[in-house]
């Protein structure tokens, strides 16, 4: 071993700083049979950590399905990969950079999106859309505004300029993501079918090549900082965050698929947590072969940097891909067009070892099978979440100002319009998105066809912390849902769980109830998971976030001209409830906002129904026989109508509620499995669902420039629409 | 009609442009690297949007240095038709080939939104498919469209009537001096414009207001 490798002591406090137990170190001496020097230390770190191993979630994430017949490629690659017809595939995923969002707002959201749009080319797909999920602490926290500028700003500053459209998401406030914010950034892309790159390194002498930027010492042991805990103390955590340039990354980006187009990749890999070391040892391990690198012809950023800094620097826009042999000039050529760093760090060899050298020393040699099996996985004690009571909706006071209570709602933090979000975001560029952020899914055309992507993210945090295993079912249902509002055959989902610290049994026990009840709803709804990510540790000062199991979904539409928007686009068209109402209030955002209590079960999902009622409503709008439709969901009947009016400009009539149902619950009741369908012929649709058995009920009309609820209550479009747009940038604008 | 687009490094509608191109003259552009020195002969030269370089130093700032403009200058003294659009028309006011600067949106953020822009003048190649005072519905995606000149260079444009489009005026989205989005060269072949109009070509994007553009510019060529 090298000098330098020997010159630092491994102490207990040095294996502790890298977030490894005594057992797990234990178990390192035993793999290595000697002590490990501070470089190997480094890898096993980095490999072993919550961020890398999902050491607490993996034998929760087995149960998830992840197969069909649309999937090509399922969890474990760099994204997933559905197959959409026409030879083409979509590759999506959705990942966390919570952590670094918190401390660096704008570097750690645009590295989110630069991680993610990575993980999506990294398979041979040229990126198509964007999204993101967004969890803000409460709007009065002092801190809040700067972070949700420096978020929306990050993920536009990236998204914007790599020329990629940010086409939707979701944005919550909520006082338990005070100290831990959440960032979650979705890509699809579409790629050739039968062109999909993967990881797995093969042929022993193929070169090893880096390309894309120089690495510096920015992000060193950002895996482990996304495996612990906040305290009072993590600002002092900033030289942990990465920084971004979404120029390298564009030049990246074309000079990939450029090589792409070309036979001479046999693997690649993006170099995102835990950088070399993470991208080397998953290459060689998926391959069942070694790797060796040579760490001095890594293109440095600075002078002086050590073994240790070169494996675990978090560096952006870089790349590891293995070559076909004598490829090596003319994948250069391309990578000096584009002005990117290229050079051949190392090979691949037969030996099943990471070996590290430095100057022609070894300073690294560590058998990469026992490396990665033996990441820990841990079987963590959990307990269930107590099962909260039933609130009936006659419990509640009676609602006496459904308007009143409407504009609080939509004129408040949790409904209000993400118009200052979204217009920061380019959301039209590559001329394809075919419906923009603000409705239930964004859609995105497949370039050069007739045919669209529909996008959404999901999750109901509320419901979660009430009830995971319900809170999980519904996260998977309401994305499916959405999708099926725009007349889109949902395929498949990536998800990002998002939980406080798992070594607490009631935390886990929420990780336990969400993982369950979305692979409940996957199954009933065939809509397998192919891809995802877990950020845990969400806690600071022991404080949790609520459980935020975030839902990325994916559908297809066949013919975009059969497809549906949310705004109500004429007079005179009724309104068709689709879907059972019982007024359900528990845990609902009424019951929160208006009433002021956070209690009570959440609405139970129906999966079956919920199956039922969506290829119903599905049906239609692909046989062109209706003008609008929504999704309910938070807010219930009322909100959904005030939306689809002000998206069109055109005022509503809805009628009072059926005999046994409250008016509080009737219209903002959050029972599942409704959407809300304006057309020209109710009574046929009506007619319709009886013979299918799907429960709807004419409950109003469009027309005006009001919206009427039960002849008494009214409101103009215009004023909701100032409401509800007024919100978030006097929220911004405050002083 | 030969047309073109240039690609610098960090264009991201040159894809956009070459679609709208081939979609409005039935063949589709050249699309030209930055490194070229030389242009080959073409009746429309578009310089698209996106962040070339990265917008690093100031948007255009080092686009405008690229060995392509020297070629372009050129085209541009022959009276080629150069339309440069978002980026692109950053590029142009830095290589001084049209007069003002661009600068940081007033808002200070990125703005993506439909406007509604005011054809100031149909006497161009670039606005004869249009009336004077028609009013368009044009997206803008950009961070710094906020024109500025001085008074003497503004009221000059305005006088030679080379202010080819404005922002209706409670729709400006930058803080443009005299809501100018879009201007044109002394000669009338150079078009720099914030809004996009190759965005606004397909009814199932953007709207089509962007069509009668490239149409009239089909005509003015044919003409």
């Amino acid at each position: 071993m090298s000098a330098v490798a020997a010159t630092v002591e491994i102490t207990p406090e040095l294996v502790a700083e890298h977030g490894l137990s005594a057992d797990e170190y234990a178990l390192i001496l035993k793999i290595m049979g000697r002590e490990p020097n501070i470089t190997e230390l480094g890898v096993f770190s980095a490999m072993w950590s919550e961020h890398c191993s999902y050491k607490s979630s993996k034998i929760w994430l087995k149960t998830l399905p992840t197969d069909g017949p649309q999937v090509i490629c399922g969890p474990g690659e760099n994204a997933g990969v559905v197959d959409i017809g026409d030879g083409k595939a979509a590759v999506f995923k959705i990942e966390s950079h919570n952590h670094p969002s918190f401390i660096e707002p704008y570097q750690g959201a645009a590295t989110g999106v630069g991680g993610i749009l990575r993980d999506v080319f990294t398979m041979g797909a040229r990126p198509v859309a964007n999204m993101n999920a967004l969890r803000f602490g409460d709007p009065d926290h002092p801190k809040t505004r700067h972070l949700v500028s420096g978020v929306v700003a990050g993920i536009g500053g990236y998204g914007n300029c790599i020329g990629v459209p940010t086409v939707g998401g979701e944005t919550e406030f909520h006082p338990a993501y005070n100290g831990n914010i959440l960032v979650n950034a979705m890509t699809v892309g579409v790629a050739d079918a039968d062109r999909i790159f993967y990881s797995a390194a093969a042929g022993p002498g193929n070169p090893v090549v880096y390309v894309g930027s120089k690495t510096g010492r920015d992000g060193i042991h950002g895996a482990t900082m996304a495996s612990a805990e906040f305290a009072e103390d993590s600002e002092e955590k900033r030289p942990t965050v990465q920084v971004g340039d979404p120029f390298t990354e564009k030049l990246l980006l074309e000079a990939c698929l450029e090589l792409m187009a070309t036979d001479a990749i046999v693997a690649i890999q993006d170099m995102g947590a835990a950088g070399l070391t993470s991208s080397g040892v998953e290459m060689a391990s998926k391959g069942g072969v070694g790797v060796e690198l040579e760490l001095d012809k890594v293109p440095m950023r600075e002078s002086g940097m050590t073994p240790y800094e070169l494996m675990l620097s978090e560096s952006q826009e870089r790349m590891l891909m293995v070559l076909e042999p004598g490829r090596e000039d003319e994948a250069r050529a391309i990578f000096e067009k584009w002005e990117l760093d290229f050079a051949v760090i190392g090979r691949v060899t037969e030996t099943g070892r990471l070996v590290l050298k430095f100057h022609g020393e070894t300073v690294g040699d560590i058998e990469v099978a026992p490396l990665v099996a033996n990441a820990p996985e841990y079987e963590r004690p959990w307990k269930p979440t107590p099962k909260p009571p039933v609130i009936a909706a006659d419990e509640l006071p009676a609602s006496d100002d459904p308007i009143g209570a409407l504009k609080t709602l939509l004129g408040g933090p949790h409904l209000s319009s993400r118009r200052w979000i979204w217009e920061q975001y380019d959301h039209m560029v590559m001329a394809d998105t075919v419906q923009r952020p603000g409705g239930d899914a964004a859609v995105v055309r497949v370039h050069g066809s007739t045919r669209g992507l529909a996008i959404t993210t999901d999750a109901t945090p509320r419901y979660c912390l009430a009830d995971p295993v319900e809170g999980g079912r519904q996260a998977v249902a309401e994305a499916w849902r959405n999708l099926t509002a725009v007349g889109a055959m949902p395929l498949a989902i990536t998800n990002n769980l998002n939980f406080g610290n798992p070594e607490k049994p009631h935390i886990m026990g929420q990780l336990a109830g969400c993982v369950t009840g979305m692979g409940e709803a996957c199954r009933a709804l065939d809509f397998p998971v192919v891809s995802g990510n877990v950020s845990l540790y969400n806690e600071t000062s022991g404080e949790a976030i609520l459980p935020t199991p975030v839902v990325g979904g994916l559908g297809l539409i066949e013919n975009l001209e059969r497809t549906a928007r949310l705004a109500i686009p004429a007079d005179g068209l009724d309104l068709v409830l689709i879907g059972e109402t019982s007024g359900w209030l528990g845990a609902s955002l009424y019951l929160r906002d208006i009433v002021g209590r956070e209690d009570g079960a959440p609405p139970p999902v129906d999966l079956a129904t919920e199956k039922h009622n969506g290829d119903f409503v599905r049906g239609l709008i692909t046989a062109g026989r209706i003008a609008a439709c929504h999704d309910l969901s938070d807010g219930g009947l009322l909100v959904a109508v005030a939306e689809m009016t002000m998206a069109g400009g055109i005022g509503a009539e809805i009628s009072g509620p059926p005999e046994d149902v409250p008016l509080a619950g009737w219209l903002f009741g959050e029972d599942q499995a409704r959407y809300l369908i304006a057309c020209a012929d109710g009574a046929s649709v009506v007619a319709e669902a009886a013979k299918s058995g799907v429960p709807a009920n004419i409950v109003g009309r469009s027309g005006g420039n009001a919206l009427t609820v039960a002849e008494s209550h009214t409101i103009s479009v215009g004023e909701l629409r100032r409401c509800h747009e007024d919100w978030f940038p006097s929220y911004m604008a405050r002083p | 009609m030969r047309s073109a687009v240039i690609v610098f490094p960090g264009s991201n509608c040159d894809r956009d442009a070459q679609v709208a191109l081939n979609a409005a003259f039935g063949r589709p552009p050249t699309m030209i690297w930055h490194g070229e020195a030389t242009l080959p002969p073409h009746d429309l030269i578009v310089l698209p949007g996106g962040f070339s370089y990265g917008d690093y130093l100031r948007s255009g700032a080092m686009a405008a240095q690229s060995p392509v403009l020297r070629a372009l200058r050129d085209e541009v003294e022959r009276g080629v038709l150069v339309l440069g659009i978002c980026n692109g028309f950053q590029v142009l006011t830095e290589a001084g080939i049209l007069p003002g600067v661009l600068m940081r949106n007033a808002a200070l953020k990125f703005v993506c939104r439909d406007v509604e822009l005011i054809v100031e003048t149909s006497a161009s190649p670039f606005t004869r498919g249009y009336e004077a005072g028609q009013v368009l519905t044009i997206p803008v995606a950009h961070h710094d469209g906020n024109y500025f000149a001085d008074a003497a260079t503004l009221d000059r444009l305005e006088g030679e009537g080379r202010i080819a489009f404005r922002y209706a005026s409670d729709d400006n989205p930058n803080g443009s001096a005299r809501n100018i989005a879009g201007i044109l060269n002394d000669r009338g072949n150079v078009l720099g414009m914030m809004p996009h109009p190759e965005r606004a070509v397909d009814p199932l994007h953007c709207g089509t207001d962007g069509r009668a553009m490239f149409a009239g510019l089909m005509e003015a060529l044919a003409a």
